[in-house]
């Protein structure tokens, strides 16, 4: 029976997301801002 | 200092303070182990992507929030574990989790990589992949999560009982577990796995 470990790598390919995603994530991060009163946080994005 | 030596907990500091080129920094140091887990979940590039990028938002509100507790640089484990939150819990609403099912749109020859150059050679590590796919099918779910995670994922057990809530006591129990039925599988199916 063939051995089911392997020294060989089974994901061959590297697996990316979409660089609009990421752009977006960064552009969303740069955006949001977070305002605390009392005990509540309020988010904002400013356009 | 390169920014790639930084650790995560320093950087993680450094966005919470106001740096926005760490968080780039982070997404790009594990964007690869992030998305790739999320896509063996879900099979699916634009689902992967709606996911990973759900998972980001939870991140970086919680970072703006101030409400993250850095623990010894577990940035990498925590994201996961929010991503696999995520996903089960759609799944969860959902009610309608997907099994890996060999499909047209997905096999394993997307991830197995043959390396020999001929036809015949192609053609047998296909099949023993399609065949290792319908085995692998056939595990409880626990016990393909972990198998995924260790061989598509490399990740280590440590990363995989964080990123599944269990311990790693646990994660390696379901491995073993995994590995035994599926030998079990192969014996009562006589299915031959080798070249």
């Amino acid at each position: 029976m063939a051995k089911l470990y392997s020294k060989k790598k089974l994901a061959a390919t590297k697996m990316l997301p979409k660089k609009e995603t990421i752009q977006f994530i960064l552009s969303y991060s740069k955006a949001l801002r977070i305002v605390k009163i009392g005990n509540m946080n309020f988010e904002t994005i400013a356009n | 200092m390169a920014k790639s030596q930084v650790p995560d907990s320093v950087l993680v500091q450094m966005y919470i303070s106001g740096n926005e080129d760490a968080l780039a920094t982070l997404i790009n140091r594990y964007q690869s182990r992030i998305f790739g887990f999320i896509y063996s979940k879900v099979n699916d590039r634009d689902i992967a992507d709606d996911y990973f990028q759900e998972t980001f938002i939870r991140v970086i509100n919680t970072l703006k929030s101030k409400k993250y507790y850095d623990e010894k640089g577990k940035f990498l484990s925590w994201v996961l574990r929010i991503a696999n939150n995520l996903i089960v819990d759609d799944f969860r609403k959902n009610k309608n989790i997907k099994m890996l099912r060999d499909t047209e749109e997905f096999s394993i020859f997307s991830i197995i990589k043959d390396a020999t150059p001929s036809v015949e050679s192609n053609l047998i590590s296909n099949q023993i992949g399609f065949d290792l796919r319908k085995i692998i099918d056939e595990l409880p779910l626990d016990q393909q999560e972990v198998l995924k995670m260790r061989f598509f994922q490399e990740m280590t057990f440590k990363e995989i009982s964080e990123a599944t809530n269990v311990s790693m006591n646990t994660s390696l129990g379901r491995m073993r577990y995994a590995i035994n039925n599926m030998r079990k599988i192969i014996e009562k199916n006589q299915i031959y796995l080798t070249a």
